[in-house]
């Protein structure tokens, strides 16, 4: 507090304290809308670390016996590029979009823990800087994103011969940092389950809620089971390098195995709390920009659920190679195979609802649509991974790495993109340029297609994953070289976007409330919404009750009951 | 609306077609590498035949899917005067239809899947090659105790025989891969994973390390050499025969004695008996005895003369330029010693050799057959 006098009198006079000003609001606040935003634009910056990864490993690989990056750092690189990626990129920025979007969808004034969200963006923050500091300490996590032990042990527990191993702090960076990004997936996933459970406008049962909501529920059911493996995991192998036990040290009668088993229990169902956000978003936006409702709604929700419980049953597909008993392996084919048939039906489900209808194709539509073309590809060399002779010749070969990125990239980003493109307008009240969107969808559509698919065919001709460099002669050049051309021209895409961004925040055309004539609550109120969401609460008689409250005569609700 | 950039409907099966016909050419362009699709045994084989049925099933669904998504995009664009779409909400029928006909073919895959698998497994009975093939950083050891020999980075098999890899590892996890004759078992400490392979044809065919296992995985191939019966059981008898001795005061002479001091520690002494060859398996994994000198941390060299690669197939020697006595500048045995953290930085050769020490011992080296 100041004083000042005036005459012989002393009076207070109140500064402003530090929540109101504009950094401080920032800094304090609980509200779901600015903590969404502060998780999107953090995920994104995290986007751009780990792509500028990318187009290093692509550098140092686009030739054989490349001298860009030494053995070490390309080690690093390729290590940080999956880690920033996963867990930096994707699950933050789609916490962010749920963050903002799921209480606007189910009518709610904020997230049921407000405090306990705003805890868990900070500690994404704090712990993705604490990730990249171990650039800065000279011990980048070198271990793959997996930190397969024994590898990622101290050299004491690697055995005699083995050549280094972890001796640094590169393997504790990795744990400590992944352990800190557990702890807010998890404060955000409780969040997202009571708020949804709980929360939900009158009249919005669960069996109304947007597919958003929807994967967003089954998300963090995910979460909070699968993450206490990556725990329990990273835990042994701290206690392994520092406190002198032997979890994964095959010298004193542990397992190197165990490592892989209890990874990849929180592995799988990672890469559907990767992808089922994605699917809720692709499932919001292909029926605006159709103009007729999502085809087989309680499908694609149980499906999504299915999806689920079956993703903790499938782990050891990541570990065919290991010499498991064949019936086990047997086991593991059949469940990866079950787990196919949700997925394909969602994928029908989405053409059907394009099918019959009267298509926007602006960008938000274009990024759904080239979302279930990718998508498709990469369930499709996914399906082929599970057939487990086939999968002997090509695991930890670079047909993987075609899988993942068409299933990350073609799926999960482009999905993302959508959903920018898509709810820009309701966070910032202004449109991003059409034109420029469509220059980024399709140099990004070219940009994928060219780096990822030749990398099936350098799977099928022997390149291994997680190579430094390769020799001219094994007839892997050419591709290469077009993998690393095409993860140019999504760097080029990535700046398009960039200036679209910045040009359009700034000059943007202003958007109105519901510029797509869209479905769901979150449209009807204001673009961006007041700080209390809604000033009424809203009614909800169908799945689509602002489709209902703009075009009375046709509403759901006098059509169909659900 | 008319979309600024998008004009004419052929550009999408343009695109389409243009991936596939490149692929086809791609394929093509796989004659030199190790590819799946260029078996020479049972086991490739059967893995291999495989993916033809999953890419011809793959084929049909995605031309099928993605055709239909381009129809209802081109078909159901947004025209002028265009009405109002019904509002379809789903189909029970449709929904399950297509929910149990893909069910079906999944599980017809599954079948053939499950039957594979078992039959990749079950190595065949009947007189099988054993060899224990040992995973260091970042090279491959391979040991045969039926014959009491050891080498490295080749593996010489006869053809039309069985061969039983046993995978031994006391450091970290690796994997051995063989793509034209076998799909990869990977090489765990403390497990006894075994792979069984048969090659029908002879030749030399490229392996690889697929597991990540540290600063050198890139660098850690190696080949399996398929003989005629005749040829391996020549190489396994001149395995067998002690080192040869060079002449006194040779170069090469010389060059055993710089071998003897400054060598010797990592590679072992080389061999003068078949006694002396010391069983990976059991010398390099005893968790009672782990720094049990007899586990050597570089390769036995005592017939690295009959050997055409150096330190895990990352230089291919043709001893033809490395003659004692002739011009070096293209010998890559002479390049290696030079400068070995150069050409494979962190792995665990720290040497420094003058020019004469690399002409002496690139002498002595040869004369090892």
């Amino acid at each position: 507090m100041a004083t000042r006098t005036i005459d012989s009198a002393t009076t207070l006079v109140p500064r402003r304290s530090l929540g109101e000003t504009y950094f401080g609001e920032w800094l304090m606040t609980t509200d779901h809308k600015k903590i969404g935003l502060m998780y999107i634009v953090t995920g994104f910056f995290f986007f751009l670390v780990g792509g500028m990864e990318a187009l290093l490993i692509r550098t140092q690989l686009a030739f054989p016996n490349g001298k860009v990056l030494d053995p070490q750092t390309y080690n690093e690189i390729f290590t940080m590029h999956g880690v920033t990626m996963i867990f930096l990129f994707v699950m933050p920025i789609l916490t962010g979009f749920g963050n903002y979007v799921v209480p606007l969808m189910i009518g709610a004034r904020d997230m049921a823990f407000p405090r306990l969200n705003a805890f868990g963006y900070w500690t994404v923050l704090f712990g993705g800087l604490f990730l990249q500091s171990s650039f800065l300490f000279g011990a980048p996590p070198d271990g793959g994103w997996f930190q397969y032990a024994p590898l990622s042990e101290m050299a004491a527990g690697c055995g005699v011969h083995a050549v280094t191993c972890t001796p640094g702090a590169n393997a504790d960076f990795w744990v400590l940092g992944t352990l800190l990004l557990g702890i807010s997936s998890i404060a955000g996933s409780v969040n997202f389950v009571v708020t949804i459970l709980k929360l939900r406008a009158p009249g919005m049962s669960i069996n109304r809620m947007p597919l958003f909501s929807w994967m967003q529920l089954v998300t963090s059911f995910l979460l909070l089971f699968a993450l206490p493996s990556l725990t329990a995991a990273s835990g042994l192998l701290l206690l392994d390098r520092h406190l002198g036990t032997h979890f994964y040290q095959y010298f004193y009668g542990g397992d190197p195995l165990l490592w892989q088993h209890l990874f990849w229990s929180f592995g799988h169902p990672e890469v559907y709390i990767l992808i089922l956000p994605a699917f809720g978003m692709v499932s919001e936006i292909l029926p605006v920009f159709s103009r007729k409702p999502i085809f087989g709604y309680t499908f694609i929700a149980w499906s999504g659920v299915a999806i689920g419980f079956l993703s903790f049953t499938v782990w050891a597909h990541h570990m065919f190679a290991v010499g498991l008993p064949p019936v086990a392996q047997a086991f593991f084919a059949t469940s990866t195979t079950l787990i196919a048939i949700p997925t394909a039906v969602k994928i029908f489900n989405w053409v059907a609802t394009v099918y019959g209808g009267k298509l926007n194709l602006k960008t938000p539509m274009l990024f759904a649509l080239g979302f279930v073309a990718m998508f498709l590809i990469g369930g499709l060399n996914g399906a082929a991974l599970a057939v487990v002779p086939f999968d002997y010749q090509v695991t930890d070969t670079y047909f993987v790495v075609a899988h993942i990125h068409y299933v990350l990239f073609g799926g999960t980003v482009f999905a993302i993109f959508g959903g920018i493109f898509y709810w820009f307008p309701k966070f910032t009240g202004k449109l991003l340029d059409e034109r420029l969107g469509q220059i980024q969808f399709w140099l990004m559509l070219i940009g994928v297609n060219l780096t990822f698919f030749p990398m099936h065919l350098l799977g099928l001709f022997g390149m291994p994953r997680r190579v430094y460099t390769y020799p001219a002669d094994l007839g892997w050049n050419d591709l290469n070289l077009m993998a690393s051309a095409g993860a140019f021209i999504i760097g080029v895409a990535i700046m398009v976007f960039l200036y679209n961004l910045v040009y359009s925040l700034k000059v943007g055309r202003k958007s109105g409330d519901d510029p797509w004539d869209a479905f769901t609550l979150e449209w009807d109120t204001a673009s961006p919404p007041p700080k209390y969401n809604f000033l009424e609460l809203p009614v909800v008689r169908s799945r689509r009750p602002f489709f209902d409250k703009k075009y009375p005569e046709i509403a759901d609700w006098k059509t169909v009951t659900h | 609306m008319r979309m600024p950039l998008f004009r004419g409907a052929k550009r999408w099966p343009l695109v389409v077609a243009g991936l596939f016909l490149s692929s086809m050419l791609l394929a093509a362009c796989g004659e030199n590498s190790p590819s799946i699709l260029n078996t020479a045994g049972p086991v490739a084989q059967s893995e291999s035949g495989v993916f033809y049925l999953i890419l011809i099933i793959a084929t049909v669904i995605f031309v099928g899917v993605e055709a239909w998504l381009l129809y209802s995009i081109f078909r159901y664009r947004e025209r002028p005067g265009m009405p109002n779409p019904r509002q379809i909400h789903g189909s029970t029928r449709i929904e399950v239809l297509w929910t149990v006909i893909p069910a079906i073919i999944l599980f017809i895959v599954l079948a053939i899947t499950i039957s594979g698998l078992f039959s990749v497994a079950a190595q065949p009975p009947g007189k099988a090659l054993k060899v224990e093939v040992v995973g260091h950083q970042w090279w491959w050891e391979f040991y045969y105790p039926e014959y009491h020999i050891t080498t490295a980075d080749t593996m010489h098999v006869p053809v039309g025989t069985i061969v039983q890899a046993d995978l031994y590892s006391n450091n970290v996890i690796h994997s051995f891969w063989v793509p034209q004759l076998t799909g990869k078992t990977d090489v765990i400490p403390g497990h006894d994973n075994t792979r069984w392979f048969k090659a029908d044809k002879t030749g030399v065919y490229w392996g690889l390390c697929t597991e990540y296992c540290g600063l050198q995985h890139a660098n850690m191939k190696f080949q399996v050499s398929v003989d005629t019966p005749d040829a391996f059981n020549t190489w396994v008898t001149s395995q067998q025969q002690a080192a040869a001795t060079p002449p006194a005061g040779s170069l090469a002479a010389q060059g055993q004695k710089i071998f003897a001091q400054q060598c010797t520690s990592c590679h072992g002494i080389v061999g003068v008996d078949l006694k002396s060859d010391v069983d990976p398996a059991v010398a390099c994994n005893d968790p009672n005895n782990p720094n049990a000198a007899v586990c050597k941390v570089g390769p036995n060299l005592t017939h690295f003369g009959s050997r055409d690669l150096i330190a895990g197939g990352v230089l291919t020697i043709d001893w033809s330029k490395c003659q004692p006595g002739g011009d070096l500048s293209n010998c890559a045995l002479a390049k290696w010693l030079a400068d070995p953290q150069g050409i494979k930085p962190g792995n665990d050769m720290n040497v420094s050799l003058t020019p004469d020490q690399i002409k002496a011992l690139v002498a002595y080296l040869e004369s090892l057959k």
